[in-house]
């Protein structure tokens, strides 16, 4: 591999396909990892790796958390509530006093896109981004395409399609950047006023509000959270008729494939843009996506830390 | 370019194992219990082909399996700029049996440390022993093989090359200048 190796993972920019999926290929050995008696192992011992969460988050900052202790890290844990930032402090500041004691990584969630880039260019160490704003939450994305993989073997040639509140989704963003990198086509759908145009020009990616073209012949179906602070905003008419039209249900499901699997990203809105039946069915990957992202997030803490001087 | 010297050819490879093979059994009074594990890359082969002896020579089948040691390393900042892991497969239960852990080259003994820790995170055998099939000397641990194929005094800037059939088109050990072998534009 001859392209550099990239510092953070602040989005898919200047990833080769090559290296991403070389990352996931280092997750299956991570899950044979989880898989044994003794789930650690000593790859980053002696590094310290802070999870700077300006925002709340349960699944990711376990999941990196538990990553980076399986790969024998230390991990300082920040949440911004309970820290200086509720007394006015700056991001610069924050980031310039963690600075201070040595952390090796930064792990950074924050309600502000770009947060993550601007961590990165004041701690001078490797950033993971965790979720920025409507920007991007590339770990999520990576754990996506590494659960489609596991189900077909390579994502060329798969058809992804991903329903929902588009226009506030980092994770259908980052989805929509990682997948046709990978060789898969993705389907972006939603109402007209949760579906942003500007998605449509990227390579690999489609949109439409009709849920049935979106789904027909697609191999994986990724329900979005539909959040209640939508309805107030007039992006949407009524919620019965979103969920008539948009629920991933298993009325819509069979226009995909045969086999085809149902993602979320978490959390759900049970019934609402996922029914119940789906989401606890046999198409259901929902419990497997998290299990994959713990793997996952531990190939990307590898790739960026190890043998960095 | 060419190696300084070809130290082991085929049919010397060949004598090496079957000697290493003898060995094992001699020490261990038989084949039962035993388990071969390769360390990646050209330790496999090696592991298959002792076995292979193994049950030839005992009419005894010794499970085999492979180890990658890279997440246990401890010279991180020499790890290729693209981290690659390779498989670890150990598909029988440890507990209850020595393991022969094989590799081509005992060198600084920094790999097999690594492999010692992984071996024991996956279970516990009832003990380890070592087989290479060229010692080189050079430890920087308190390491040493149980079984060796060829103890070969080399200098600190000589590379030990070890080919086989199953990886590399044919067998032979040679020695090589660093220099020289990267004008012949092989890898270390």
């Amino acid at each position: 591999m001859t392209d550099p190796r990239p510092k953070h993972l602040l989005d898919f920019q200047g990833w080769s396909p090559e290296r991403l999926s070389g990352l996931l290929d280092n997750a299956d050995t991570m899950l044979n990892v989880l898989a044994r008696p003794v789930k650690k192992v000593p790859a980053l011992q002696g590094l310290t790796v802070c999870t700077a969460f300006f925002e709340n988050s349960t699944r990711t900052k376990v999941s990196f958390e538990l990553a980076a202790r399986r790969m024998s890290a230390d991990v300082v844990s920040f949440a911004a509530g309970a820290s200086s930032v509720s007394k006015g402090e700056s991001l610069r500041d924050t980031v310039e006093t963690l600075t201070a004691y040595k952390m090796d990584a930064y792990i950074v969630r924050h309600t502000a896109s770009g947060a993550a880039h601007l961590v990165a260019r004041y701690s001078g160490k490797p950033v993971i981004n965790a979720g920025d704003g409507r920007r991007a939450h590339p770990t999520q994305a990576l754990l996506d395409a590494y659960t489609i993989r596991q189900e077909y073997g390579d994502l060329r040639g798969k058809r992804v399609t991903i329903i929902g509140d588009v226009l506030h989704s980092r994770v259908a963003r980052s989805n929509a950047e990682l997948l046709p990198k990978l060789g898969a086509e993705v389907v972006l759908c939603g109402p007209a006023t949760l579906l942003p145009l500007e998605l449509g020009t990227m390579p690999g990616v489609t949109l439409t509000t009709d849920p049935r073209e979106a789904v027909r012949g697609a191999h994986a179906v990724m329900a979005l959270r539909l959040q209640n602070e939508r309805m107030q905003g007039g992006y949407l008419a009524s919620l019965a008729d979103y969920i008539a039209t948009y629920q991933v249900n298993e009325s819509l499901l069979s226009e995909a494939e045969d086999g085809a699997i149902v993602l979320h990203p978490g959390p759900m809105n049970r019934d609402v843009e996922i029914s119940g039946e789906v989401a606890d069915g046999e198409r259901s990957r929902i419990v497997k996506q998290v299990e994959n992202g713990q793997a996952v997030r531990m190939s990307v803490l590898y790739h960026l830390l190890v043998g960095r001087d | 370019m060419t190696p300084k010297a070809v130290i082991l050819d085929s049919a010397e490879v060949r004598r090496a194992l079957t000697r290493i093979a003898h060995e094992i059994i001699e020490r261990n009074k038989g084949a039962q219990g035993l388990a071969l594990i390769g360390v990646h890359t050209r330790g496999l082969p090696l592991a298959a082909r002792l076995a292979a002896k193994l049950s030839e020579l005992e009419g005894v089948e010794v499970p085999t399996g492979s180890l990658d040691i890279t997440l246990y390393r401890d010279d991180l900042s020499e790890v290729a700029r693209q981290p690659i892991i390779r498989e670890t497969e150990v598909p029988f239960d440890l507990a209850e049996r020595r393991v022969i852990l094989v590799d081509d080259v005992l060198f600084t003994g920094r790999t097999v440390r690594a492999a010692l820790d992984a071996l024991i995170d996956i279970g516990r055998p009832t003990g380890i022993q070592l087989a290479v099939l060229v010692d080189r000397g050079h430890r920087e641990l308190p390491i040493r093989a149980d079984y060796v194929g060829k103890n070969l005094p080399t200098a600190h800037d000589e590379v030990v090359k070890v080919k086989l059939s199953e990886t590399d088109g044919a067998d032979s050990v040679e020695l090589w200048d660093r220099a020289g072998l990267e004008e012949a534009g092989e890898s270390a």
